[in-house]
Parts: C-alpha cells; structure tokens; sequence
C-alpha cells in the first residue's frame, strides 16, 4: 500500500535512470540524511557518538570499499587491515609536512596513495583467482604491517613507533587531537561517508560497475564480450583501495588519535570488514551499512545489556559477548546466505505486492 | 484506620529520606581489566589485587573518610579500542566521574593520555605507559611512578655490571633484548641504545609480535649469537613461551632478565624447573605475609567478596594490583586532605597525587611494611624514586624473592632523553610547559 510504485511515471530518460527510482525510496534517503545531519548529533550523547557512530561509520566507509572488490568484482581480499594502515601513515606523513593543504584534501590524497598501493598489489589478481588471490593479499597484509613498524620514516623516528595525529581544522574548527570536540569530527566523518557512499553507489551502476560484475560473474564470458580484465581488476582494486585508505586515515587521525601499526591494522582489521561485508551483503552499498552496523553495534549492546543490565561480571560478558556474535554470524549465514541487504530486498519485494500477495 | 495511614504517610516521607543515604557520595573507580584474550593470565591477578584491596577499605573502612568506593569494572581484553569505549563509557560514571585511569596497556595509556588532560582525569599508568610522561610539567595529568621502563632499562644494565664486576666489564658484552613489538615493548630501546653506546656493550634486538606464542625464530637467533645476557619486554603468554624457549635451547636463566611485567608465577610455572633462577625486575615484595593481606582475607574473602581465588591472593601480579590501589587510595586521602572534602573528583585527585608522599612510617600503618619502596611525588616528577630492584625465581620452593638492593636509576641517560622526548610530546600536541612552584 505505502510502498509501491503505481502511478509514478517516469515522463523522460534522468527520470528512469535515477539513482532511486521509486518516490518511497529517494523519501527513505531523504529521512535518512535528515536524521543524520539534524537528529541524531542532537540527540546523542558523547559516549554513544565517539564509541559507537564513529566507528560504525568509518568502518562503513571500509565496508564499501572492501564490497567494491570483493562483492561486486568479485576478488577476495584479506589485505584490507594493511591498506588502511597505508592511509592511515600516507595521513599522518601528509599532516606533518603539508598540513596547509587542508583537512579534507589530505583524507583524499591519502585515499589516493592507497589506491596506487592497492593498486599494485592488485596485479597478482590477473593472474590467480580464488583462494590462491586471497593468500597472495594476506601477504600483502603482512607486508606493509612489518614495513610500518620496521622503516623508521613512516612514524618520522619516533622512539615507540606510534602515530599521532596532530590538531588540524576545518573552516576554524578542530577537527582533530583531543580538543576537537565529537560533533565536529562526527559532521567530517558523515559528510565524507555521505558522500562517497553516493559516489559508490552510481559507480556501481555505471560502465565500471558492470565491468566489474560481469568480471565477477564469468571472467573468460566478460573477456569475451569486451570487458578488459587488466582495466576492470585493477580499477576495482584502486577504487577499493581509495576507500580503504580514506576510512583507515579516519580511523586513525578521527577516531583513535593514535596508533601503532601492529595493533591497530592487524588482521583481525581485515577480517572484521570481510565479516561486515558477508553479513551484510556481497555487492552491496547498503549492505556495507549494515554488516558495519551489525558488527560495531553488536558487541557494544550486548555488553551493556549484560553489564549495565543485568549486573553481569563483566569478564563473563565479554565471553558471552564471543559466543553471541559467533552464533549470530553462523545463524545469518544459515538463514539469510546473502546477508542482512537480501533481507531487505526481498521485505521491498513483500511491500510492492502487499495487501495481495500472490 | 487512622493510624495505618499515619504509617504509610510516614513510610512514603522516609523513603526519600532513605534514598538519600543510600545515595551517599561514592568514589567511582574504573577498573579498565582484561581477563579474557592472550594477555589474560597477567591481566587477571592484576585486577584482582587491585578490585580486592578497595573492596577491603570498604568493608574495613568503610570506604575512605567515609566515602565508599564504586568500581565500575570494563573489559578491555588489552585492545586499544576497547579500552578508549571503556574509558568514554566510564569516565561519567556516578555522582564524582571516573576518578582515575589504571589502563594496565601502554597502548591505551597512550590513547588516553590526550584524552585525559581534556576530561581532566588523572592516569596512574604504574610503571608503564609513556616513559617521559615523568616530565610532570608537560604532563599534568599522568603518573608513572615509582618508576619508569627506562630507569628500570639502567637498572638492568647496573645489575649486570655488577655480575660481571664492574662498570668497565660491559664493553664488548653482548647484550639482547627480546620484546613485544609495540610500543610497550619499544620503550626500552632508546635507553639500552644510549647505555650500549656509552659502556660499549653491543645491543641485539629481536622483537617478538602480537601475541607471542611463536618465538621459536627469535630463540634461534638467540642461540646462534650467544649474547651473554638476555633482556625481556614482555607481556601475557609471551612471557610463558619465552621462559620455556630459552630453556628448551638451554640459555642460562640467572642471565636471563625479564620485566618487572615478566616476572610472575604464570610466566614461570610452565617451565617447570627449567626456570629456576630467571631474574625480573621488581619494585614491591611478593608473598602473602603482611596485615594489610590478612585484612583482605577477613574482610573480602571470607564474606565471599573477593574477586579472585584465595590462595592466589599475594602473588607477584596480585601485589602489584594491591599496591596500586594502595597509592590510588593514599592519593584520594590526600586530595581530600587538600580540598577539605570528601566529595573529590579527577580534578581533585590530581592534586592528590601530585603531593602524594607515602614513606616507610605510612606503609608500616597501611599494613604493609617494608612492602615497597618510599613514593613522594611534585610537580615536575612524575616518577617518584625510580628505584628498582631485582627478583629472582625459585622453582623447587615456587617462589620469588628479591635478590638486589633496590639500584638507583642512571640519570644521566635517562634524564636527557626524558626532556628530549616529552618537549617533542609538547611542540607537536602545542602543550605549554607549566611552570613549577
């Protein structure tokens, strides 16, 4: 009843080729973006937006990026801790040296580096598929982790190895260090994911999404029909890179404010992201929204549910808290293989031919 | 009738009345703990030392002049981003906040640092942490004493002057450290370079990766350069493998020197008798036999309180829980004494610590004499004495006890590269020395 598409009708080609082309959905958007930039910042407290939207949303941003790759190319990739340690130093080096080049200029120069960096490690995947591809970026993981804590440039010789981000601002305010307040960083970040999540989005639609999908789907039938695999593999590589190296820069100069590269950017970093990107759904843009939220949010409600709910020890919390996310993980595996965005496909489906199914 | 309702009016105007007392000004204590993870067996008598020698002051005391004490426990499973959650989620915690931070992660300790001047929250990062956070005038609000990893660095190079006779025998030794390789396990190595470069010892470093149950290369290493001592930074089930490691290629243990965070029962036990006579650094006695661990049996345990199992109660990590809390809660008599309150809060405590003066007479009434070396605290160091000390393990009677005197720090070396290394904290963070008294 509410949700159908009746009656729209589309008078000229923009109109069809819309980024969302029922009326219900671009109101949803609208909602959506409203809330973020208006409500939620009023609403939340300090803990709810640095411990928890934060994190959700910069790992979004990683989600995407990894869903480019993995879910709509089609390459798995277990390297995604390690490029986002490479936009997290490309930031830190870039803050030091050219701060006047501005806030939101480095984020995507930092992007930019990593997508070169991806990039290369990309050129394995013309080569070997599968399995094998996925090994040969875990190596890549290992690689740039041991190449952060091991080249003393990278952290400008400091004597621990750590990174920390200094102030920097954004039309006067701090958006950066310890001063800077969470609203302000919490607008920087929304803005960006905002942002790149539309510009993911259209590309996934475009020449270059359908390149990359039919690469995914049949690479020799895609090579057949004229989609060049050199092109197609190593864009992907490079947009999901750029991703990846801006949501590590946030991570590290928004986020956490400093980090050492072994513990911030281990594998458990890409492992994290590749859970996100499985639960929420492979090929995806709000699917990467979702397994973000799901895995962020997750741990943290059932923690204080436990802890300050019921009063639980909080060791034994966190061991519950293990098993939970486990069983959750396998549950939707089981019941929803192609994660939490196929559910809310198939619900849109239910909706259009709701109050008479067929 | 009537006076059913003259009860009932009268039980409605108590409650509040009621509430009021229960709500008496508590002193909100995070204990940022980690017992589960790879770091959990050094995590666990830690905060149990800790989380015990409070809830002893409450049952004994009755809190401290007056005011009870609130834990608010959160586990970190010594991640650093789950610590900085906890840190948000506790730090406006109850009617006073979080009062102070004990992160027990040099990781997180870094991560709150900033954040700790901001909030105003003191951190007792208790001889971890950031070294030169002993600078106090550019680090107000952060406490490492009674000393740092970088005095303890040139105790151990003291100690082994002293095994070898003399100063002047360092020359052309071969010294390794093995360490964590993070920024706890890197703090050492400025200090053993600086040391290295003027005794003419030559420093070998092996460094050991997150979680450290695979060192089977780094020992290797060990065994094919022979270097005549073997420093350790470790933590967690690194130290376990380690000892067993080095048994396994036969290295002798009284050569063998670990961390004061390398040196407890769970890191040596799996070694079984291999591990007889490895050496750690250390700053408090261990063992079970002061009134203050009495206290905590009767007062803790045998009213079903206590966190941990008793006869754990008095190994080395569970001490060194119990001592900070024993300086954390001398701080906040202090900071009372000061404000003339009981009703502090972090900003209080601050100053609490910075006058905090707990000498051989006060540790003798706390009931625990001889149990740890003097601490006076001042503006512009953070330190304390920096006195550190050496304990050795004794496999056959499962015991450690100390085998040194407690050596003072070189502060030639270190001295120099505190300054160096905090003024660069301050240029680059834009913090202005603060000038003291």
């Amino acid at each position: 009843m509410i949700y159908r598409e009746t009656g729209q009708f589309k008078a000229n080609y923009a109109d069809d080729q819309a980024l969302f082309p029922i009326a219900q959905d671009r109101y949803v958007i609208y909602a959506v973006l409203f809330a973020t930039f208006a409500v939620v910042p009023m609403i939340l407290n300090q803990y709810w937006l640095n411990a928890i939207i934060l994190p959700f949303l910069i790992y979004s941003l990683a989600a995407l990026g990894l869903n480019v790759l993995t879910g709509y190319c089609g390459q798995v990739s277990l390297g995604t801790g390690g490029f986002m340690a490479v936009g997290a130093f490309s930031i830190y080096k870039l803050m030091v040296a050219v701060p006047e080049l501005g806030f939101i200029t480095l984020v995507i120069l930092s992007g930019i580096i990593t997508a070169a960096v991806g990039a290369l490690f990309g050129l394995p995947s013309l080569r070997i598929k599968g399995f094998y591809l996925a090994v040969a970026t875990l190596a890549s993981q290992f690689f740039l982790i041991w190449l952060f804590n091991k080249v003393g440039w990278f952290f400008n010789y400091n004597a621990t190895g750590m990174i920390t981000s200094p102030p920097m601002t954004i039309f006067g305010v701090l958006v950066t260090g310890p001063e800077a307040t969470v609203t302000a960083k919490y607008f920087l970040v929304a803005s960006i994911v905002a942002v790149f999540a539309l510009v993911a989005k259209n590309l996934a639609r475009g020449r270059f999404g359908r390149n990359w999908m039919a690469i995914r789907d049949m690479d020799i039938a895609a090579e057949l029909i004229g989609v060049r695999p050199l092109i197609a593999k190593l864009s992907a590589f490079a947009v999901s890179s750029f991703y990846i190296g801006m949501a590590g820069a946030l991570y590290f100069a928004v986020w956490l404010g400093s980090a050492e590269p072994t513990e911030a950017f281990d594998i458990n970093q890409s492992f994290l992201v590749l859970f996100m990107i499985i639960i929420g759904g492979l090929g995806s843009v709000l699917g990467s929204f979702l397994g973000a939220g799901f895995l962020v949010l997750m741990p943290i409600l059932l923690k204080n549910i436990l802890v300050d709910g019921f009063g639980t020890d909080s060791a034994l919390a966190a061991h519950i808290e293990i098993m939970t996310v486990g069983a959750l993980i396998i549950i939707f595996l089981i019941v929803e293989p192609h994660g939490l965005a196929r559910l809310w496909r198939i619900a849109k489906e239910k909706l259009r031919l709701w109050p008479f199914p067929y | 009738m009537k006076s059913i309702t003259k009860t009932l009016v009268a039980a409605l105007l108590a409650v509040p009345l009621l509430g009021g007392t229960v709500s008496a000004y508590e002193l909100t204590i995070p204990t940022l703990d980690y017992r589960t993870g790879p770091y959990a067996p050094n995590g666990i008598p830690f905060a149990n030392g800790y989380s015990d020698y409070l809830t002893m002051l409450n049952e004994r005391d009755g809190g401290i002049n007056g005011a009870k004490i609130k834990l608010a426990p959160c586990e970190t499973a010594y991640n650093t981003k789950r610590g900085v959650e906890c840190y948000e989620s506790t730090k406006g915690q109850g009617e006073s906040g979080a009062l102070v931070f004990q992160p027990l992660s040099t990781g997180i300790t870094y991560q709150l640092i900033p954040k700790s001047s901001v909030d105003r929250i003191p951190i007792f990062s208790m001889g971890y942490g950031r070294t030169s956070a002993a600078n106090g005038k550019i680090f107000p609000w952060v406490f490492n004493f009674p000393a740092t990893y970088w005095s303890q660095a040139t105790v151990f190079v003291q100690y082994i002057a002293d095994q070898e006779g003399g100063m002047d025998k360092l020359k052309g030794k071969k010294i390794a450290l093995v360490y964590h390789n993070s920024a706890y396990g890197k703090e050492p190595i400025r200090t053993l370079e600086s040391a290295a470069a003027k005794f003419g010892f030559e420093l070998m470093l092996l460094p050991v990766d997150h979680p450290g149950q695979e060192q089977k290369a780094t020992w290797l290493q060990v065994r094919k350069e022979r270097p005549d001592w073997v420093l350790m930074w470790g933590w967690g089930v690194m130290n376990q493998v380690a000892i067993k490691e080095a048994a396994s290629i036969r290295f002798p243990m009284n050569r063998f020197i670990g961390v004061w965070w390398s040196g407890s029962e769970n890191d040596v036990l799996p070694a079984g008798d291999k591990a007889d006579g490895y050496l750690s650094g250390a700053f408090h006695q261990p063992g079970d036999n002061f009134p203050a661990h009495d206290d905590i049996k009767k007062y803790v345990y045998d009213q079903g309180k206590g966190k941990g199992e008793r006869d754990r109660i008095g190994e080395v990590l569970y001490n060194r829980g119990l001592v900070a809390a024993m300086w954390t809660s001398e701080a906040i008599r202090k900071a009372m004494e000061i404000h003339g309150t009981n009703k502090i809060k972090g900003v209080h405590l601050r100053d609490g610590f910075e006058a905090l003066d707990v000498d051989e007479a006060r540790l003798t009434e706390l009931g625990l004499p001889n149990f740890t070396i003097p601490v006076k605290i001042s503006c512009e160091n953070h330190e304390g004495p920096g006195k550190v000390a050496l304990q050795q393990w004794d496999a056959k009677a499962k015991k450690w006890s100390l085998v040194s005197k407690f050596y003072e720090p070189l502060r030639d070396i270190t001295g120099p590269l505190i300054a160096a290394d905090s003024a660069q904290y301050a240029k680059e963070n834009n913090v202005v020395p603060r000038i003291c008294g």
